[in-house]
């Protein structure tokens, strides 16, 4: 059994920051664009948690020791902000909707020459 | 072969619930037996809910069906499994499957952390409350997903009125539950705990149940949480999203059978899980009433005597009325029923005399009191009270409830610090 | 929760997108488990898998309309999109071949008797100024939102 290193949680962090940038970029339906945000910013989670958990393990004069939980209060705050983004991100769909009645991204294009 | 017996009886010396003991053996003992536990008390409350229901409104309730209806939860399942499993069909296939699971599966993985007794609990996880309040927030989803399934208004409207209901009334519980953990870190060492099993041995170190603390703000986070749990379980009187006058049964209204039961069977599991929420956090759990008052030999051995005494009481209750049933030889097999069953709960309270059993029993005994009072307190608010309306319940969640819940957890910090510098230092 | 994170940015209804995620943000809370930091864990079922999904379904259920299922999914630059896409994996693959040496082998089991305290003595702490703003950012999202989708101001 191969052990779980701070590594193999990055990668997966990669991974998972991947696969919503290719959601970003490549997808028409303004929803699952947003549910792809939510992805990035978990990936972004991920990084930070498995950090804070290595820091854990470090030696306290190099800013490590058992009380080395930067990471998960800074991942706390990405959870909040990822909160109010979403709100505010839904809210703005709403109201393009009921202009337009479609949630395709390709059809705002209201400021193009 | 040794070494199996070995691994299941190391566990029985030990004084931590089994998941904190890494015992797998035992963990599955304990989920079978909350598993059957919360089954057997789900079929007891749809017997109850219609007995009492029915007392309230001056009528008798089914009375036909086994001795004074006891047999009418079994016929229902009976009816429920047999019926034929409809699908709209426009709905959605996959979602529609998994409505009901969601909602069942979130109501029973709340009891992972609900303790019955100091050791009885499946595990006793570090943020045991907060994993409670999460995984109950999880049966929202599994409503939404039904009504959006079924694929017609009136279960989309009731699905929608019934999760925002659901989501106002969660932080309006949430402030409750806050206030009530502020009170943990009153003891001697100065930390709270978020831990179900923490939170009634801090009860217990204080010396009062936490209602009762800081009079009257332990009463009114109380109160605050128990209206709120009502609303967030979908009962009356905020049943709005599945009453039958009002949306022909909202988000389930296309749901039959087996599916239906599913739900039902969510529902009530999630009476119950918020109600043990309510008991362990302001009414001391497992603990009996007065632990520090009453203490010394003759009043353990009294409150000993509670669980043997409550089922002789209630095979007495039996008894007496088989000798009330008419006497009408179609009635013969009726009313052997209802001896054969007076008399099993009779051999029930027998053994539970023994002191071998009584002092194991104890702790359940006592949780299980309360939350059957709760449970009571229910079907009384659905026999009471008329129904909210939909604008009224939003209004009183977010304009009444909330701010509320500020209040009283503002006022504790500032008297549990007043407590901590200036009274005692 | 890669198969979750694949199935959010395949599949054609925008519901099953929905349950891919929180199937994604439970597998998460797990790793976080894992991660020994129980807090964070029950953080993100509250707030994220209880909380913006829902909201999330909320929208989907008032906005997605049958049409928008029939369309074309993948839109019209996804050339483009899959190619930088590749170069920031080819990127990721770069820095983490090269980085790998800095990690030790195997990770170290933390008692998590008291990680909650922990993570309120830091919040509460140090940082306090950020936990104030975090709230004055809730209060202006709640009021933009609430804004956004009136129909009349």
């Amino acid at each position: 059994m191969v052990p779980i290193t701070t590594l193999h949680y990055l990668v997966l962090g990669a991974a998972l920051f991947l696969l919503g940038v290719i959601g970003v970029l490549t997808r028409r339906n303004v929803v699952i664009v947003l549910m792809s945000i939510e992805l990035i910013l978990n990936a972004v989670n991920l990084n930070l948690v498995a950090f804070s958990h290595y820091w854990q393990s470090m030696p306290a004069r190099l800013g490590g020791g058992p009380l080395a939980l930067h990471g998960q209060i800074f991942s706390i705050f990405v959870i909040t902000d990822a909160a109010a983004e979403a709100a505010v991100g839904l809210g703005i769909l709403i109201a393009f909707f009921r202009n337009k009645e479609t949630v395709n991204i390709d059809e705002v294009n209201l400021l193009k020459w | 072969m040794h070494e199996i017996l070995q691994y299941i009886s190391s566990y029985l010396t030990s004084d931590k619930t089994p998941g904190a003991a890494g015992n797998m053996f035992w963990v599955l003992v304990y989920i079978m037996l909350v598993f059957t536990g919360l089954s057997v008390a789900v079929i007891a409350m749809n017997w109850l809910e219609r007995k009492i229901l029915a007392h309230m409104q001056v009528r008798l309730g089914p009375m036909r069906v086994g001795p004074h209806g006891l047999l009418q939860p079994i016929a229902d399942a009976i009816k429920l499994l047999l019926k034929e499993d409809i699908m709209p069909a426009e709905a959605d296939g996959f979602v529609f499957w998994m409505a009901p699971l969601i909602v069942v599966l979130a109501a029973f993985t709340v009891f992972v952390v609900v303790p019955f007794g100091p050791t009885h609990a499946i595990t006793d996880m570090n943020i045991g409350i907060l994993f409670m309040l999460g995984v109950s927030s999880l049966s929202v989803l599994g409503i939404v997903m039904a009504g959006w399934a079924s694929n017609s208004h009136y279960p989309l409207i009731g699905a929608l009125r019934s999760s925002a209901q659901m989501v106002s009334y969660e932080v309006a519980m949430g402030l409750a539950v806050v206030s009530a953990i502020l009170m943990t870190s009153l003891n001697a060492s100065g930390t709270g705990t978020l831990s179900m099993i923490g939170i009634v041995q801090a009860q217990f170190e204080q010396g009062e149940w936490f209602v009762f603390k800081f009079f009257p703000l332990g009463l009114i986070a109380f109160f605050i949480f128990a209206v709120a749990m009502v609303a967030e379980t979908n009962r009356a009187p905020f049943d709005l999203a599945e009453a039958e006058s009002e949306l022909t049964a909202g988000f389930h209204t296309e749901y039959s059978g087996f599916r239906w039961s599913l739900f039902f069977l969510a529902e009530y599991s999630a009476m119950i899980a918020v109600s043990s929420i309510a008991v362990t956090l302001w009414l001391g759990g497992w603990l009996r009433p007065f632990p520090h008052w009453l203490i010394g030999t003759p009043w353990d051995q009294i409150f000993s005597l509670f669980p043997g005494v409550t089922f002789l009481f209630l095979a007495a209750i039996c008894f007496y009325n088989t000798v009330r049933m008419p006497k009408h030889p179609l009635f013969r097999i009726q009313t052997i029923g209802l001896a054969g069953f007076g008399v099993v709960l009779g051999l029930i309270g027998l053994v539970l005399f023994i002191p071998a059993v009584s002092v194991r029993v104890q702790d359940i005994f006592w949780f299980s009191t309360k939350v059957a009072g709760f449970m009571y307190l229910y079907i009384w608010y659905r026999g009471t009270f008329p129904r909210y309306r939909f604008d009224q319940l939003m209004q009183m969640g977010w304009k009444v409830l909330l701010p509320m819940g500020l209040g009283v957890l503002i006022l504790t910090a500032g008297v549990a610090l007043l407590q901590q510098n200036i009274w005692h230092p | 929760m890669l198969i979750g994170g694949i199935a959010v940015i395949t599949r054609k209804n925008p519901v099953h997108s929905a349950l891919a995620l929180i199937v994604a943000l439970l597998a998460q809370a797990s790793i976080y488990l894992m991660l020994y930091a129980p807090f964070v864990a029950g953080v993100q079922i509250i707030l994220y898998a209880g909380g913006i999904m829902v909201l999330f379904l909320f929208v989907i259920m008032l906005v997605s309309i049958d049409r928008s299922m029939k369309e074309r999914q993948f839109n019209s630059q996804w050339v483009v999109g899959m190619i930088a896409a590749t170069a920031l994996g080819g990127l990721f693959i770069a820095v983490y071949t090269k980085g790998k040496s800095i990690f030790p082998d195997g990770v170290p089991a933390i008692v998590e008797g008291d990680n909650t305290q922990k993570v309120a003595n830091l919040l509460y702490g140090q940082y306090m100024f950020a936990f104030e703003i975090a709230s004055l950012l809730l209060l202006v999202a709640i009021i933009g939102a609430v804004v956004m989708a009136k129909k009349r101001i």
